[in-house]
């Protein structure tokens, strides 16, 4: 029995997130003896790829090739895989639990018919049990599927892949009962935002909050992630004063984040902010005011005025890199 | 058009959080209760909006939950809404959710249901998916826009980096995030009417009543061991520290 993965792309690149949902089926597959096939929907104008799946453990790569699934459609996704779950006989599928993997996840279980289980941060304990964030980050649970099919979607930023040097072996898999027919949403525009890194896909995040008392402040935020090659975010009083782009804001109503890094500034970490962040491996305060509340869930903090801190903090880096 | 909107009860965003002693179950006492904030902000103000541009539209409301989930759903019909109906059932999976709303879709009829992204207590963020699934219909996740001229539907969604665009026709099931609508404070006169408006109570289906997951316990995050202070003035020693220390540059 294999377990598969569903191995989301764009352009013929694979999502971080997808990545590390290949290496963690492959710690799960290693410890039952079973192996891992990664699913790759849409046409691929770089074979090459397909094969080095298997550097993140996916042993067979199985690719629908067809162009009429070049964009993402929960439903015709979720039914060409089920045929293909069927045919195969699986029990297991797992995805990222990301923008496309959380709608596709849940249409897949139910078409399915399979137990869902979605944002998982482990691997299974002796008693079977996942553990998942729940209350927005607030508190973990242990959860046990009692399914014979199970769907899973892994929280992204929770593994790191190690990639190793095997090739997977490629195949060509074609539905016989979905075809483009079936196709009910078309895709009218996408709309990508230029040169930054995606803020759920970012190690490290610069975030800035009403401290920074205006748009016109966000040069040293922009700057400070730039030496760090990082992601820029906000909270939500920005964003709704508009400083910041709504999809920057992060936060219980916003976007939920888990990099490696994060770095609030000017933020006092109201418990709806913490909500969405507190994934976080790391957390840096910078605030002018002690008793922010945000320093009770940060690692290291600098009690002090931003405006000095953070151009002093851009230039330590920049020190530290060899930027000059 | 016949549109229902899928409403939870949560715990308050603001809500302490804790478990029985047995770490089974949450601890309800002293929480204060609302209506699970996607569901409200944007799926059911969104809703509303769209029947204002329709007048003729008929707005039904839907939970999943005991008779202490009533209050919630008499809040959101002070928002909008025609009728409500509860479900009764005390769901601890997706799929109990999603089989119990698909059952009464069947029986009543919908052109368009709308869900929150996810809920802030679970954070499943799978029940529009789910009955998507079941009821075979086209399923747009984490919207951000959603415009209808009588004909199309056209939604705006997020993905990573940007944004997609697309058009679907009707029946269709949208999960619904931030930037759909503006929050709503219902009025005096919403809150009356709400009184009176229909909420029916709906037996569980069957097929929902056995959850296919089992939660073993829950546990709260261990304590942070204290925020690590640097002088300011002292930048190069937080560098350091997040290099050698952290490691996470």
């Amino acid at each position: 029995m294999a377990i598969f993965v569903f191995a989301d792309q764009h352009q013929g690149t694979f999502k971080k997130a997808a990545l590390e949902t290949l290496f963690y089926a492959s710690q799960l597959a290693s410890s039952r003896q079973q192996e891992v096939v990664a699913v790759v929907m849409g046409e691929i104008n770089q074979p090459r790829a397909l094969a080095d799946l298997g550097k993140y453990g996916a042993r067979r790569v199985l690719h629908v090739d067809a162009a009429w699934l070049n964009d993402f459609d929960a439903r015709l996704y979720a039914l060409v895989l089920k045929e293909m779950l069927n045919q195969y006989a699986a029990d297991r599928c797992l995805m990222p639990h990301d923008f496309n993997g959380r709608a596709l996840a849940p249409y897949l279980a139910a078409q399915w018919q399979a137990g869902l289980l979605t944002g998982i941060v482990s691997l299974p304990d002796d008693k079977d049990c996942y553990q998942k964030q729940v209350f927005s980050g607030k508190a973990t649970a242990w959860i046990k599927l009692q399914t014979e099919r199970q769907v899973l979607t892994l929280l992204p930023n929770t593994f790191t892949p190690q990639p190793g040097d095997s090739q997977a072996q490629v195949e060509r898999w074609q539905p016989t009962q979905v075809s483009a027919q079936q196709k009910r949403i078309q895709l009218k525009e996408v709309q990508t935002t230029q040169g930054r890194v995606p803020l759920t896909e970012a190690s490290i995040i610069v975030s800035g909050g009403r401290g920074l008392k205006g748009p016109e402040n966000w040069g040293m935020i922009e700057q400070l992630a730039e030496v760090l090659g990082a992601a820029t975010a906000c909270s939500r009083p920005v964003a709704d004063a508009g400083w910041r782009p709504h999809h920057e804001h992060v936060g219980q109503t916003g976007l939920t984040v888990r990099p490696n890094l994060y770095i609030a500034i000017g933020i006092s970490g109201a418990i709806q902010h913490l909500a969405g962040v507190n994934g976080s491996k790391y957390i840096v305060v910078i605030n002018k005011d002690p008793e922010a509340p945000f320093f009770q869930a940060a690692d290291y903090g600098i009690v002090g005025d931003a405006f000095e801190v953070v151009p002093r903090l851009i230039e330590a880096i920049k020190k530290y890199k060899g930027i000059s | 058009m016949k549109i229902l909107v899928c409403i939870s009860k949560t715990a308050d965003t603001t809500a302490k959080i804790a478990f029985t002693p047995d770490q089974k179950s949450f601890l309800e006492t002293g929480v204060q209760f609302i209506i699970n904030p996607y569901d409200e902000w944007y799926a059911l103000v969104r809703a509303v909006e769209l029947k204002e541009q329709y007048p003729d539209t008929v707005l039904h409301l839907i939970t999943v939950g005991g008779a202490d989930a009533e209050p919630i759903l008499r809040k959101a019909l002070a928002i909008g809404g025609d009728a409500a109906f509860r479900v009764d059932l005390q769901p601890i999976s997706i799929e109990q959710v999603a089989l119990s709303i698909a059952a009464h879709v069947k029986q009543e009829g919908y052109d368009l249901i709308f869900t929150g992204k996810e809920t802030i207590d679970y954070n499943g963020s799978g029940v529009g998916g789910y009955l998507a699934g079941l009821l075979d219909w086209p399923f747009v996740s984490l919207a951000t826009r959603f415009d209808y001229n009588g004909q199309t539907a056209t939604v705006e969604r997020e993905i990573e980096g940007g944004r997609e665009i697309c058009e679907a026709s009707l029946p269709l099931v949208v999960s619904c995030q931030k930037g759909m609508a503006e929050q709503r404070i219902p009025n005096m006169r919403g809150i009356m009417a709400a009184r009176t408006k229909p909420l029916q109570v709906l037996a569980a289906p069957p097929e929902a009543q056995q959850p296919a997951i089992s939660i073993d316990h829950f546990a709260l995050p261990p304590k942070k061991s204290g925020v690590h202070l640097i002088e300011p003035g002292n930048e190069e020693e937080l560098v350091r520290l997040l290099h050698e220390e952290a490691k996470v540059i």
